[in-house]
């Protein structure tokens, strides 16, 4: 069930060691694998600062049928070597498997060139891509065995805070859904790395009456559109949560669905809107940027008891 | 090389360059450019690269990335003349019922990656060299680049992974026909002394003309040119090689030509007679 003793580098090397076709690559980037060079020798390929060059050699891996994994931190793999992984990776849609740490929140303190905030967005505008947001350790290295075996391109937001529930087995396309009730008021749509405080916020909004379900979309791409569209018909305020800009992330794909299906909801978005954050430690930026439990709480609270529709910043 | 070796290369190369310039009309094509490396294209592919057009998933086969890609018009024709594709394939050049449009793409028997977007092959090639290097394989990567490709950083970051991890079996061939788009590269970024620029990534470099067979047969037969490092080739070439009123012309980089003007560069080629162009040269970049 819950990825409780395994680690991201534990568990990438059972599937590397399982299946010959793996190939770890890193643009010099190796705090989550830092044991692997000396236990895979030249399946471990560090390519120094040069995410570029790393994409294309992937992408060459790649059509001499390696299952190249490659990791650099999420703003310079998603940003300097986009037209990289576009181009060379996208077009023939090879399986390449983009691992980008420090996304979102998780850069802390690094200032706002390490704020992947548009990740999601460049990643999922790619037509072969898809993408896996887990949302704490135990929900990266559950799911990560069904990424590696899909065919497909992936971009991972990176993602090893501490587990918050336990999580199934990763069924690419389907959300987990938690805590759904007949009637909720409210559906917490989540993916990444603030589950944690949608989880707490879910408690509190309980303990005050508020019937509540916790969606944690694990792949914003492909999305769980039944999941998001029988949330949409049946409770009264749909809220998501992601650390990303609001343009092309979760809410971006919620409200194309949406939109799609005709399915008219209340939509209250918590995001970071269109501003980096003010770099700090984790909590510190959390509590600024109004994403701690009781600050989503309370925005959701306030969101549910307006009659008028919930406008984008309400 | 023997005599009839150089004849018979000569022989397919000027079909290359028939078929070249009958894609410059209709909707045109990147004339110049495919007609500097046709000699290399024709070479490598009759004389060096051991690929076989019925066996193209032969994971033991050579590879060639053609990185810059708008010269894939040479790519085309040499395919068509070796057996990869129907010559009458040609005649499907950018319809939209076949692939034969303006870069290569692996729609194409024999092209083993797309390309169009400057920079990117030599990583690519890079990833391929490793992986042969790693389950010691035989086999041999050659990316042909253009010189005014050379301005993309993304080509030098990679050369310096390529020295550090040793892709001996890589080579890089570059067609120094000494145009970029629109000017001369010594003109807008001067790439000289280039031999020592590669030599000073640790790279062996070879410097022969690219439209001599023998001096490039010599330079190919000397590969791997030492050292746990990529060769480098810088072939010599001319812009437009064949046809005098293209050649070294800055404005003849892309073509539109009228059938006429076909038919009067066809006998250019032939030294019937010189060619007069009046279609009006297109600026695409």
């Amino acid at each position: 069930m819950t990825g409780t003793t395994e680690t991201y580098e534990s568990t990438l090397l059972d599937a590397v060691e399982n299946d010959p076709r793996l190939i770890v690559l890193t643009a010099e980037n190796r705090a989550a694998i830092r044991g692997l060079p000396r236990k895979l020798g030249s399946r471990f390929l560090d390519t120094g600062i040069t995410e570029q060059t790393m994409v294309g050699m992937a992408a060459g891996l790649a059509l001499r049928g390696r299952i190249p994994v490659v990791h650099a931190l999420a703003t310079f793999l998603t940003m300097r070597a986009f037209e990289f992984i576009r181009t060379d990776v996208g077009i023939p849609g090879l399986p390449v498997k983009l691992v980008g740490a420090v996304p979102g929140v998780l850069s802390e303190a690094n200032g706002p060139t390490h704020q992947a905030l548009e990740d999601v967005a460049l990643m999922r505008g790619i037509p072969s891509m898809r993408v896996f947001c887990p949302t704490d350790l135990g929900d990266l290295v559950t799911g990560l065995p069904a990424v590696l075996a899909d065919p497909h391109p992936w971009y991972i937001r990176y993602c090893d805070r501490p587990v918050v529930t336990p999580h199934r087995p990763l069924q690419i396309g389907q959300a987990e859904v938690l805590e759904a009730g007949e009637r909720d008021d409210v559906a917490l749509v989540v993916s990444g790395a603030l589950f944690r405080e949608a989880w707490e916020a879910a408690g509190r909004l309980r303990q005050d009456g508020c019937a509540v379900r916790v969606i944690n979309v694990r792949t914003v791409k492909p999305l769980d559109e039944t999941a998001i569209l029988d949330a949409a018909r049946h409770v009264r305020l749909l809220v998501t949560v992601e650390d990303h800009f609001e343009t092309g992330g979760l809410y971006s794909a919620v409200a194309e669905v949406l939109v799609r299906e005709s399915v008219r909801a209340r939509v209250l978005s918590i995001n970071c809107r269109d501003r980096w954050f003010t770099p700090a430690l984790l909590p510190d930026v959390l509590a600024d940027a109004a994403f701690t439990p009781g600050a989503i709480a309370a925005r959701v609270a306030s969101a549910l008891h307006k009659r008028v529709p919930v406008s984008a910043y309400a | 090389m023997s005599l009839l070796d150089v004849r018979e290369l000569d022989g397919l190369a000027r079909e290359v360059r028939r078929h070249a310039i009958r894609m410059a009309g209709g909707g045109g094509c990147f004339l110049g450019a495919s007609l500097s490396c046709a000699d290399l294209l024709v070479y490598l592919y009759r004389h060096f690269l051991r690929v076989d057009p019925r066996r193209l998933d032969d994971p033991a086969r050579d590879y060639l990335l053609l990185s810059k890609g708008h010269d894939v018009p040479a790519l085309y024709g040499t395919l068509a003349e070796l057996g990869f594709i129907p010559r009458a394939r040609l005649a499907n050049h950018l319809s939209l019922a076949d692939h034969l449009y303006w870069h290569p793409n692996r729609h194409i028997p024999g092209v083993e990656f797309h390309s169009g977007s400057l920079g990117h092959l030599l990583s690519v090639g890079m990833g391929i060299a490793y992986d042969i290097r790693i389950t010691h394989g035989e086999n041999r990567v050659v990316v042909l680049l253009g010189d005014g490709e050379l301005n993309e950083g993304s080509i030098w970051e990679a050369l310096l992974v390529a020295k550090a991890h040793g892709l001996w079996n890589l080579t890089l061939l570059v067609d120094r026909n000494g145009f970029q788009a629109n000017e001369r590269t010594e003109d807008l970024i001067p790439l000289e002394p280039l031999a020592d620029k590669f030599a000073a990534f640790g790279c062996p470099v070879r410097t022969v003309d690219g439209h001599d067979f023998e001096e490039i047969h010599a330079a190919f037969e000397d590969l791997p040119f030492g050292g746990l490092a990529p060769s480098v080739i810088i072939a010599r070439t001319i812009r437009g090689c064949g046809l005098p009123s293209i050649e070294a012309r800055a404005d003849r980089w892309f073509v539109r030509l009228a059938a006429a003007e076909v038919d009067a560069l066809l006998g250019e080629l032939d030294g019937v007679a010189p060619a007069e162009l009046e279609s009006e040269p297109l600026v695409v970049r």
